[in-house]
């Protein structure tokens, strides 16, 4: 179970509350490094609430965050980093990460993870290779020397732009839209927008990718080739990735570890096979599956 | 076509009835306007003129108009074919007519003073090249906050001020020179732009427009009534003129302009030297301003008007951004309202209204936004047409001794903004160029580009 020993993301006693409404109640779990995660549940059960917190568009209520960028992080440092105050802290072990402190871009910039969004948000009046540099921002405005070297035409930068693009290029091979770079985003088909947003968000050079339901309106030959897509990028071992996703065999064929959440509480938790055998998940994903289960429900509802 | 056969009585039915519409609305709207003309008789009251025929001529006249552009939209829809646009045949000139317009603005002044002579070409170069140019180079200021940052920015004269009452303030009380007051102009205002920039950063849209239109009211209510710091209403007078790089344009046989070079004095010759100062530095903003979009800074402004919260997930600090863009945007204003103050040797709070913000803001919108070009063109369209209204003198021997065409400016300015919207709604030049390319540089049609959410 690599999310148990070599975990990347540790999710702490998260809750997120909305005025009454709470989202997420008091959930925790690990996401392993180099595993594919899924993150699944009926509508409404807080997915991309804990999306949100994870990358910094929402501050949790409560909980903690901890992200290892690298190394194994042991409780100690995790707490001692608490215990600090601060955001950040490198150890011989581990380059610790406490999420929750931290705003949405620097999650980005300095944790990296990175992430796409439920309903597709490309730059859609910039071109497909816009888009993919805008997303090496940093690392460009870096070499840039914060646009003071840019202005002049300094070589460095000149270089370090065109190592961007070459990036870029080898993304759209990947993605199958090297024809269509100069083409602006916001025509290309479904399908390929879904995937330049996947390329997109790669080019932070994530530890973590964020994928929020990303085989929603695919179709099925789509969904295959996004299946390769997404298990190339773990192969790799640079990114580990963890999605939301409603289609259950993109979950159950890619995935190797995953929670269920129901009402904001987590209900399962485990490899696919055992989680697709759980009677809870049975009764709160798929809807109850016989008459005894609904007995056994009735019961518990009475109590 | 049958179908179109029996479709066209509903239509001309549909048109009679939205003309009815629309003519009981202005009948409505002019009854107590027009009809009544009220004036006050020789003992002071009030003395009610009905004018019931101008009245009806203007309820038939609408009447007709409506009619006759519901029938004319309808005919348009029926119609509808998918035009497919080909590349623009001006694309592959592009940076041929760029060049040309450079040359033609460089020879400008002495065309027309070869033309007209020195007394007439002073109006012309005046006028037209400097007033232009002025807007010009404010309308690329603005661009950058509004066209590539999507930032609505409602205030933009507040700048423009900060920048002329900075040299008019160091000149007189430091007696600092022109050329060094000009980037501090620029730095003050650009400090400025931060200011205004952090306390509106949460706000979006509509809110983010009417506080940057507070903040421009408030610097020139700060002006009118701060008397101690910048002599209120009366502003500042006798601020030092231009010099030659040290040589005054003085009628004077030492140490002048014209003494130096050996050639007669001519008061031509300050206002030739403002034209090339101000194009200058129109030139320069253009140049930093195309640079700056091929940069990473420039592509992150874009970025932020397509999309703010992408932006945040790709690491990029969306503060510091747009902190940037307001800055840089106001920076500009800065040198131009520095050269606004040499220029004139006067200001007051009276040349930093809300009139000006909304000038160069329609500029912007009319031109297209994000688009250099365009910026050029609405400046002319806009600041040309104001001042070609005034030589429109000949009107008066068809409307009578009465009749002052600059009056009209308001009018034909909102007519021109509504005929925009209805063929171009997206400005004049509405395509975008990509910043950076792989194979080909292709326009990229505005139905695309987001304006910005503010």
């Amino acid at each position: 179970m690599r999310w148990q020993t070599d975990p990347l993301l540790v999710v702490d006693h998260l809750t997120m509350r909305f005025g009454g409404l709470t989202a997420v109640n008091n959930l925790s779990f690990s996401v392993g490094r180099k595993d594919i995660t899924a993150l699944i549940g009926p509508n409404g059960a807080g997915k991309t609430t804990v999306f949100n917190c994870v990358t910094g568009f929402y501050k949790p209520t409560e909980g903690r965050l901890a992200l290892a960028r690298s190394g194994i992080a042991t409780s100690q440092e995790v707490a001692a980093l608490t215990a600090t105050g601060k955001r950040h802290a490198q150890s011989a072990g581990a380059d610790l990460y406490l999420l929750e402190r931290m705003p949405g871009h620097e999650i980005a910039r300095e944790a990296r993870v990175a992430r796409t969004f439920q309903n597709i948000r490309l730059f859609s009046g910039m071109t497909v290779l816009e888009n993919l540099i805008v997303a090496q921002h940093n690392a460009l405005m870096a070499a840039s020397g914060y646009t003071v070297l840019g202005l002049i035409g300094a070589p460095s930068f000149v270089r370090r732009q065109r190592e961007a693009v070459e990036v870029a290029k080898s993304w759209l091979e990947r993605i199958h839209l090297t024809d269509r770079a100069d083409d602006p985003a916001g025509e290309l088909p479904y399908g390929a927008q879904r995937r330049l947003e996947i390329a997109r968000a790669m080019c932070i050079d994530p530890v973590l990718l964020c994928l929020d339901e990303p085989a929603a309106g695919l179709n099925p030959r789509e969904s295959g080739d996004l299946n390769e897509l997404l298990r190339s990028i773990r192969d790799e071992g640079k990114t580990s990735l963890f999605l939301i996703e409603h289609d259950m065999s993109v979950v159950m064929q890619i995935s190797d570890h995953v929670i269920v959440l129901d009402y904001g509480t987590k209900i399962a938790d485990g490899d696919p096979k055992s989680v697709r055998e759980d009677p809870k998940v049975i009764a709160a994903y798929l809807g109850v599956s016989d008459e005894e289960e609904l007995e056994k429900v009735e019961a518990e509802l009475s109590k | 076509m049958a179908s179109e056969n029996s479709a066209s009585p509903s239509r001309l039915a549909l048109a009679l009835k939205e003309g009815v519409i629309a003519a009981l609305l202005a009948a409505l709207l002019e009854f107590p306007i027009i009809d009544y003309q009220a004036a006050a008789n020789i003992d002071n009251r009030l003395v009610l003129t009905s004018r019931f025929g101008l009245a009806m001529t203007i309820v038939a006249i609408v009447f007709i108009a409506r009619v006759s552009i519901y029938l004319y939209q309808t005919r348009v829809v029926a119609r509808a074919v998918v035009k497919v646009k080909g590349p623009s045949v001006f694309a592959p000139y592009v940076q041929w007519i760029n060049y040309a317009g450079i040359a033609a603005l460089v020879v400008f002044p002495f065309v027309i003073l070869t033309l007209l002579g020195s007394g007439g070409a002073l109006k012309w170069v005046n006028n037209y090249g400097v007033q232009i140019l002025i807007y010009v180079m404010l309308g690329w200021g603005l661009n950058i906050v509004v066209g590539l940052a999507g930032l609505l920015d409602l205030g933009y004269v507040a700048f423009y001020a900060v920048g002329a009452y900075s040299y008019a303030l160091l000149s007189t009380k430091f007696g600092l020179s022109f050329w060094i007051c000009l980037p501090l102009a620029g730095i003050l205002a650009a400090l400025w732009g931060m200011i205004l920039g952090f306390p509106v950063l949460r706000l979006r849209g509509d809110y983010l427009a009417i506080v940057t239109l507070a903040f421009g009211e408030i610097i020139r209510t700060v002006l009118i009534n701060w008397t101690d710091f910048s002599n209120g209403y009366a502003g500042i007078s006798s601020i030092p003129h231009i010099t030659f790089f040290g040589l005054p344009f003085d009628d004077d046989d030492h140490g002048t302009f014209s003494s130096f070079f050996h050639i007669a004095y001519s008061p031509i010759h300050r206002t030739i030297f403002l034209y090339f100062l101000i194009l200058t530095l129109a030139l320069t903003t253009n140049f930093v301003t195309i640079r700056l979009r091929r940069l990473p800074i420039g592509r992150a402004w874009e970025a932020l008007r397509e999309d703010e919260i992408a932006c945040r997930s790709l690491g990029i600090n969306t503060t510091t951004t747009k902190l940037t863009a307001f800055a840089m945007g106001a920076m500009f204003a800065g040198f131009a309202g520095s050269f606004f103050a040499v220029r004139q040797g006067f200001v007051s709070p009276e040349s930093f209204t809300f009139v000006e913000s909304s000038t160069i803001l329609a500029i912007v919108v009319l031109g297209g936004m994000g688009s250099q070009m365009g910026v050029v063109l609405a400046a002319i369209l806009m600041i040309g047409g104001t001042e070609i209204l005034r030589e429109l003198e000949f009107l008066k021997a068809i409307f009578g001794k009465g009749f002052d065409p600059v009056q009209y400016r308001m009018l034909l300015f909102g007519l021109a903004m509504v005929l925009m919207m209805i063929w171009r709604p997206r400005g004049i030049i509405s395509s975008r160029m990509p910043s950076i390319f792989l194979a080909e540089r292709k326009s990229i049609s505005g139905a695309n580009v987001s304006e910005g959410h503010g």
